[in-house]
């Protein structure tokens, strides 16, 4: 029971930490038609800038800036590389993002070096919020979800209360007839590549001192963030929130059960001399796979993903 | 439009016959034990790159995880070869056809479960499916051997005609024949009716359905076809090696191949051979010079993407069209005025790439330069570095538009001379 109700809060956390890239990349790709293979180096970009004003500043301002920071990146990378592509194809962009991907790293390779940097939770939010039984549930993972769960009220009210917000889903369905009524759309492309872009980066500033802030971690996240926005459905925000939900929740849970099938086997009664390997698997070991087989089993069932209507 | 010539057309004929030569010929000229892994490596990717090609070029497929046949290939043909040493009767130079086999089986595996769409989607199902191999090869031991890989030995059973494979110049003369094979076999089918089809799915599916053809049927034929030419490729990397780890599988290869086939350029056929041969180069003889390697390909990459997203096969291609029209001097004055501030761009660019590796490895705060020292703990060089590819840059912006208005009136002129 302990084990359950930590775990689900644990994975709840993370799920929506997973929400605020996978809702950014969904964003882009409803407005573009490509995903944005970079996303995840704008998350590990966040965390760094944050770990780097911290120094300086601390904390608060951190948060502040190095999301807005990575966004006016973001918006640059929109309007001095991808409007560029945007002309050669889906294609020619796709693989722009990945190049982008590739040099982002080395670039935080260059700039911070091959190592982990010393990016901690602040002193003041670093303790215990409550003990569950007789697991400490921190303080830190509760800020996490305040300020994923804040995020996401403020984006839903933008996006459906606010005239702008009007103006960007008008753009994402039918961008000739907004561009007809007067509107920038190309500013409109921009300022929503660069709010996505932001929005990695915010989870950058949080999520870098609860894990670890390295060069390695866009891969790390960048791969199930992908694997989110297709189980979701191509384009969905429901979907995407959905997904990393499950997939949160999925990872949190797998990697602490150490069970496998031989073991339920043992338990129902068999007694097998010679067991296969894939077997004695326990699901913590096999924990890795599980993003990747629910994506290709979503696929193979129900290729639209969850609650996706977009046909590619 | 009557498109290439046939297979066996005579100029065709004429050009197989000058790639044999050539592959013959390479080694007697750069015999060198490092030149010549270089080549072994250099034919390996040939027919990998290809093999990507069918998909992306031919089919318009974007891959990435086209590793996962490649590795599949080679775990399967360094099992073989384990297996010949235990008594397999099976001849050392027919192994990679052990790559072949598992590369297709595993591309009709996962082409069933992933061509049922195209574009983004297979994008990222291919994305996914190499993650999940990937993550899988380091949970199984006993096939993919772990961390430390699968190794074998080359030299097993009595040598045939005194070819044992022990020395590097006759397993290059393996990868040559297998590479020829592949190429011209790879050529023959874009002349196929599957072949043109592959590129009418490319270019309209919806068209290529009235004509009577399933586009997720032909998408599905050549991702497995394209499976069996990558697990050659592995096949022939496992025995040159004679060594493969679940590197091999991973994210990293699935996207050198892709830098390869597109800076080589998708549109035609010999484009990857073009992009894996110089990408092996740069890999080498880079990685040999600077750290930074990575930040250069990184680079090199976007710029292609950028400036010359047909790759390096369509710049020739633009070329050789004024050549044939004989005006192609009428764009060189230009190149030689954009030419300078490229080079003083680039220049400024390494220079500054070059000192801040430099600054990031540690201890040493100064870099020899043309046999002077740099101290890189004050302003000037850094500074110097920047105005250079800063006024690189600006002169290149100014002295552009001089090289688009020659190509424009050389191809008007060309035009108008063939008339």
């Amino acid at each position: 029971m302990e084990f359950t109700l930590i775990s689900l809060l644990n994975g709840v956390t993370y799920g929506l930490l997973l929400f605020m890239l996978s809702s950014g990349l969904t964003l882009i790709f409803s407005m573009m038609g490509i995903l944005n293979f970079a996303h995840a180096s704008f998350y590990m970009l966040g965390a760094y800038f944050a770990y780097q004003i911290s120094v300086y500043l601390g904390f608060w301002p951190a948060l502040l800036f190095a999301p807005l920071l990575v966004g006016l990146v973001g918006a640059l990378v929109e309007r001095y590389g991808m409007r560029k592509v945007h002309k050669f194809g889906h294609v020619a962009e796709l693989l722009f993002t990945f190049g982008l991907s590739f040099l982002i790293e080395e670039v935080v390779h260059l700039v911070w070096g091959l190592s982990a940097v010393d990016y901690r939770v602040p002193h003041f939010l670093d303790g215990t919020l409550f003990t569950l039984y007789t697991t400490a549930f921190p303080i830190y993972k509760g800020f996490m979800m305040l300020v994923s769960v804040g995020m996401l009220a403020a984006l839903y009210a933008a996006l459906t209360r606010t005239r702008i917000g009007l103006i960007i889903q008008a753009a994402i369905s039918k961008p000739e007839m907004v561009e007809a009524l007067g509107h920038n759309v190309p500013r409109i492309f921009m300022l929503v590549f660069g709010g996505g872009t932001a929005l990695a980066g915010l989870a950058g500033v949080i999520g870098g001192n609860a894990f670890v802030t390295e060069p390695g971690m866009a891969a790390a996240v960048g791969n199930i963030v992908f694997v989110i926005v297709v189980v979701g459905g191509l384009g969905s925000l429901p979907g995407a929130f959905i997904a990393s939900l499950l997939i949160g929740v999925i990872q949190t849970f797998s990697v602490a059960i150490d069970y496998s099938v031989a073991d339920f086997a043992r338990q129902i009664g068999f007694h097998v001399q010679v067991t296969p390997t894939l077997a004695r698997l326990s699901i913590s070991q096999l924990a890795p796979m599980l993003p990747y087989l629910l994506m290709v089993g979503i696929l193979i069932f129900r290729p639209r993903g969850l609650m996706g209507a977009r046909e590619s | 439009m009557s498109g290439a010539p046939p297979l066996l057309h005579r100029r065709r004929l004429l050009a197989w016959g000058a790639l044999a030569a050539v592959l013959i010929v390479l080694p007697l000229l750069f015999g060198k034990s490092f030149a010549l892994s270089l080549l072994c490596q250099a034919g390996i990717m040939v027919i990998f790159a290809l093999s990507y090609n069918m998909l992306l070029g031919q089919t318009g497929l974007l891959s990435f995880g086209h590793a996962v046949y490649f590795g599949i290939g080679a775990f399967a043909t360094i099992h073989a070869l384990n297996r010949v040493d235990h008594g397999l009767p099976l001849p050392v130079t027919l192994l990679p056809l052990a790559g072949a086999a598992a590369g297709l089986a595993a591309g009709l595996l996962f082409g069933y479960v992933s061509t049922k769409r195209a574009g983004t989607t297979f994008a990222m199902i291919s994305l996914g499916l190499g993650e999940l191999v990937a993550s899988a090869s380091l949970m199984f031991p006993a096939l993919f051997g772990g961390e430390g890989g699968v190794s074998g030995n080359r030299v097993v059973g009595h040598a045939v005609l005194g070819i044992s494979y022990g020395p590097q110049i006759q397993m290059y003369y393996l990868i040559a024949a297998w590479t020829f094979v592949c190429i011209v076999a790879m050529y023959a089918l874009t002349q196929t009716p599957l072949g043109r089809m592959a590129n009418a799915v490319r270019d309209n599916p919806e068209r290529a359905q009235f004509v009577g053809y399933d586009p997720q049927s032909v998408r599905f034929l050549m991702l497995a076809l394209s499976g069996l030419f990558a697990g050659i490729a592995g096949g022939l990397s496992a025995l040159n090696y004679e060594i493969v780890t679940a590197e091999t599988l991973g994210a990293q290869t699935s996207g050198i191949v892709l830098l390869m086939t597109f800076v080589g350029g998708v549109g035609f056929f010999y484009g990857p051979i073009i992009g894996a041969v110089l990408i092996t180069l740069l890999q080498i003889a880079l990685a040999g010079v600077t750290n930074a390697w990575l930040f250069y390909f990184g680079l090199f990459f976007l710029v292609m993407v950028l400036y010359a997203p047909g790759g390096i096969a369509s710049l020739l291609h633009m070329h050789r069209r004024l050549w044939d029209a004989g005006r192609l001097a009428r764009v060189l004055p230009a190149y030689a005025w954009v030419g300078p501030p490229l080079l003083l761009f680039f220049g400024g660019l390494i220079g500054l790439v070059e000192m801040a590796y430099q600054r990031a490895d540690g201890d040493d705060m100064t870099m020899k330069v043309f046999g002077s020292r740099l101290d890189l703990s004050t302003a000037t060089p850094w500074l110097a570095a920047l105005l250079a590819a800063a006024a690189g840059l600006a002169l290149l912006r100014a002295s552009w538009p001089r090289v688009a208005e020659a190509w424009r009136q050389a191809l008007a002129s060309a035009e108008g001379g063939e008339e």
